[in-house]
């Protein structure tokens, strides 16, 4: 539905042509459960005269039974979701709520704030064009708003507008929101948030949420809607550089291929030069093909459909650039991870990566460092657990245009998908190569430390012992456990009578060795007379016991 | 080069928007073409859901616009209670006609041969067996992995954390305590065997932009939608259209004649019908905006409670 306007009763036409021409704007709200959030959206909702009669009948209602507001209607009612949210009186996924004003038609992502549900807040942010961090004016800058500019900042919103929320709760003091602000600014630094705005407001009073407010006069900045209103997003969009990821090919007929795609950066018009990805082969675009007729031009985010002069081999998956602005390809690349899944990453266990159309196998090849999403300090770790970020080393079967997300957020981020469970397990942004190029740190003594080793292949450097086998079994135990090792992106290696002596200097390289030789120089011996079972089976027992000692 | 320059130049009049600047409706637009099509590109063995209603409308003109020249890949699927409108399934098979696609009718023989109906079972009976089972039956019956819908999240609170890929147990049932995590606009679309997915091209729209839609694209709907003079009578409050001598009258009951349109289609007996004059688009939706109950209060399967649409979605209801 849409907002009350006169030009409804008095000139439809007009209204229908006003409505025609408004801009999308997608924005967040970031705020735990007590700073306010479902009451502040329910206030935009209600004096943007979005809520029907019906609804508002409903919630008058049930503000009786179990609303939180005494007198006052409770708005949040109107934004609650399932039922079992509703019981537990919090919200806890993304919802999209909908409504316009007369310049633009506003979708919000409505995400709980609480550390357990960052998964959610990613979610949610990862199509918006802006976010709103609410502050209660109370407590000020919290832990939590530390969290969601976080957040904010990882997924690449380019507009961030804190909202002082409960102004009424500290007399509407603009003492009070001139400190907050200086606080906020003051650690947001570190973040690189571009454009950020602050309002002071009471969502539940209505004060500078829709309609200044009469009780701050010293307050002459926009309201909360203006800037939602007026914030401009044109330049956020890249128009610069073509990315065109083939999503089908169309051939309806012998006469007819059609590539068809969303642009997810850039411009491209017929007579264009344009190099496939990966193969590397050119050609030149020779129409742009929609069902309204062709166009002259094309741009992000539009969807068409793309013939070329050439009859070459295009298929999903591949990406079209401009030939003069061709970018390389990668099968390793840093990327920034958000942890979605209760089973926690398994570091060289082999994924599904989606980027764009393609969809490659691939791991976790290195963590490098985990990021505490509340203090933004970064730690090593040799796993992720749910909820967790961190960033990370990427490594695919066959290399893809993985774009630095900060430029293109369509071909700089991925999913992640457990190929077991077809489960979503993480969302991951790429950190572009330039950002390294040009500023190699130079060392003259070794920087790998025997952590940092250990990390990258998911073990402790160790030489396990395993005798008391008969040479045929034990030629069966040792090459399966070094297979199933290496399966899970291990690096072990088989030593044998004779090769101990290199044992020294290959644990330094960060290895697992394996022998069947009985060695006081075992970091862990096992007697493999004490197993049973089938061979198969005792390979098995074999990982419990290395992984019970630590070393995987 | 030129086209950023082109953006930063571009006029700060309002609503005049500026070069390379979408608007809202052709980016939701282009957002359902790119959901559209990646279905076809993902899945074995896609349907479309076609309900005849305004959204299917719409629905079924963006799957033509995502695969022009040729025609949408997949067929369309209409699940028939036998209790729609007549000129509902007149509109039905000229569309699919039109369109160059394959229509696939299912009814749930059994509940037709158990005579479940809307009159003699109730309304939640009826839906149940001819709507939701039916679905079931023929998405069994086919081996469906993926399945269109028409449901915007607008329309109702349950919807409003629907994914746009909603994954479907063998069952047909959705958990939405287990989720799958949906970012950006890349979207997971690994099923097992008999598992499957719910898609809806249409989630970000709102009623008016699908209203505004149908305007601007000139998209043909069922007539039912624009006022005309029909036969009526008062059900608990509704005006129940007389679609058919299925529809018990009283002794001596004449049906009212009265302009009438409806701003939902289902089946006859349970869709209210609106006095109305509008018989034109803007009129429509001049009404539509002016008008101060929500959308879906024309439909007697929302009254049961503000939860019951979670449920109906939990047992399998699209």
């Amino acid at each position: 539905m849409s907002h009350q306007s006169d030009l409804i009763a008095t000139d439809i036409d007009a209204y229908l042509d006003q409505h025609e021409n408004k801009e999308l704007l997608r924005f967040l709200t970031c705020g735990s459960v007590d700073d306010g959030k479902s009451t502040l959206i329910g206030r935009l909702l209600h004096d943007s005269k979005m809520i029907y009669e019906d609804q508002l009948a409903a919630i008058q209602n049930d503000s009786k039974k179990v609303g939180t507001t005494g007198e006052e209607v409770d708005l949040a009612l109107l934004v609650d979701g399932l039922q079992a949210e509703r019981e537990q009186g919090i919200t806890i996924d993304v919802a999209y709520r909908y409504f316009s004003t007369s310049k633009r038609k506003f979708i919000i992502a409505d995400t709980p704030g609480h550390e357990q549900y960052t998964r959610n807040m990613a979610t949610g942010a990862s199509t918006c064009d802006l976010a709103i961090i609410l502050i209660d004016a109370r407590h000020g800058v919290q832990v939590q708003t530390r969290r969601h500019s976080f957040i904010v900042s990882l997924l690449g919103i380019k507009h961030t507008l804190v909202a002082v929320n409960k102004m009424d709760l500290v007399d509407y003091s603009e003492g009070r929101f001139e400190e907050i602000k200086q606080d906020y600014l003051e650690f947001a630094k570190g973040l690189g948030l571009k454009d950020i705005h602050f309002a002071p407001i009471s969502a539940l009073k209505g004060d500078n949420v829709v309609n200044p407010s009469e009780n701050m006069p010293w307050y002459t900045g926009e309201s909360l809607m203006e800037t939602l209103e007026n914030v401009e997003i044109a330049g956020d969009a890249n128009f610069d550089e073509l990315r065109f990821p083939v999503q089908y090919v169309n051939r309806p007929n012998l006469n007819f291929r059609g590539y068809c795609g969303t642009l997810s950066s850039g411009v491209v018009r017929p007579g264009d030069e344009v190099t496939v990805l990966p193969s590397g082969k050119s050609s030149k675009v020779k129409s742009i093909v929609t069902f309204d007729g062709e166009l002259a031009e094309a741009f992000a985010p539009m969807s068409v459909t793309l013939t070329l002069e050439d009859e070459i081999d295009i298929s999903r998956g591949d990406i079209l650039v401009h030939s003069h602005q061709v970018p390389e390809s990668h099968n390793r690349f840093n990327a920034h991870l958000v942890w979605m899944s209760e089973q926690p990453l398994q570091a060289g266990r082999n994924y599904e990566i989606k980027l764009s159309t393609t969809r490659t196998p691939g791991r976790v090849s290195a963590i490098h460092h985990a990021i505490d999403v509340n203090t933004l300090q970064q730690s090593p770790t040799a796993s992720l657990g749910l909820n967790e970020i961190a960033q990370v080393e990427i490594q695919l079967e066959t290399p893809v245009v993985a774009d630095d997300y900060k430029r293109h957020k369509g071909t700089g981020s991925f999913i992640i998908v457990d190929r077991l469970t077809n489960a979503t397990v993480a969302a991951g942004m790429v950190i572009g190569q330039d950002a390294d190029a040009g500023s190699i740190e130079l060392h003259n003594t070794s920087a790998l430390t025997t952590e940092a080793r250990a990390r990258r292949f998911g073990q402790q450097a160790a030489l396990v012992s395993l005798s008391g086998a008969d040479s045929t079994t034990a030629d069966t135990l040792l090459y399966t456990l070094e297979q199933q090792l290496f399966a899970q992106g291990r690096m072990p290696i088989v030593l044998r009578e004779g090769q101990l002596e290199q044992a020294e200097s290959l644990k330094a390289a960060g290895l697992l060795l394996l022998t069947d030789v009985d060695t006081a120089a075992a970091d862990l011996s096992i007697d493999l007379s004490s197993l049973s079972g089938t061979p198969a089976e005792q390979v098995q027992e074999l990982l419990v016991k290395i992984r019970q000692a630590d070393l995987i | 080069m030129g086209s950023r320059a082109l953006i930063n130049r571009k006029s700060h009049t309002m609503n005049q928007l500026p070069e390379h600047r979408l608007t809202h409706l052709k980016q939701l637009e282009a957002e359902s073409i790119h959901i559209i099509r990646e279905v076809a590109a993902e899945f074995d063995n896609p349907v479309m859901l076609y309900s005849i209603g305004k959204d299917s409308s719409v629905m079924l003109h963006l799957a033509r616009k995502a695969f022009y020249p040729g025609k949408p890949p997949f067929p369309l699927l209409h699940v028939d209670t036998t209790w729609k409108f007549k000129e509902m399934i007149q509109f039905r098979d000229r569309m699919a006609e039109e369109a160059g696609m394959d229509l696939i009718v299912h009814i749930n023989q059994e509940g037709v041969d158990m005579g479940i109906g809307p009159f003699s079972h109730g309304s939640a009976k009826h839906t149940d067996v001819m709507k939701t089972q039916s679905l079931k039956q023929a998405l069994d019956k086919y081996q469906f992995d993926a399945a269109f819908g028409g449901a915007r999240r607008d329309e109702e609170k349950s919807r409003a954390k629907e994914r746009v890929f909603s994954f479907r147990d063998k069952h047909h049932r959705w958990d939405p305590k287990n989720q799958r995590p949906e970012l950006w606009n890349t979207y997971n679309t690994r099923v097992d065997k008999g598992e499957s997915i719910r898609v809806f091209p249409l989630s970000n729209w709102t009623e008016l932009d699908i209203w505004q839609y149908i305007h601007l694209e000139q998209i043909p709907i069922v007539p039912l939608y624009f006022s005309a003079v029909r036969p009526v009578v008062e059900r608990d409050g509704m005006l129940i259209m007389v679609d058919d001598e299925r529809l018990p009258l009283a002794d001596g009951e004449v049906p009212m004649m009265k302009p009438i349109r409806f701003r939902t289609l289902g089946c006859y007996p349970l869709t209210g019908a609106v006095e109305s004059q509008a018989d034109t688009l803007p009129e429509i939706i001049q009404e539509m905006l002016l008008t101060t109950t929500s959308e879906r209060q024309g439909r007697a399967i929302d009254h049961d409670s503000a939860g019951s649409m979670e449920q109906k979605k939990m047992e399998g209801y699209f």
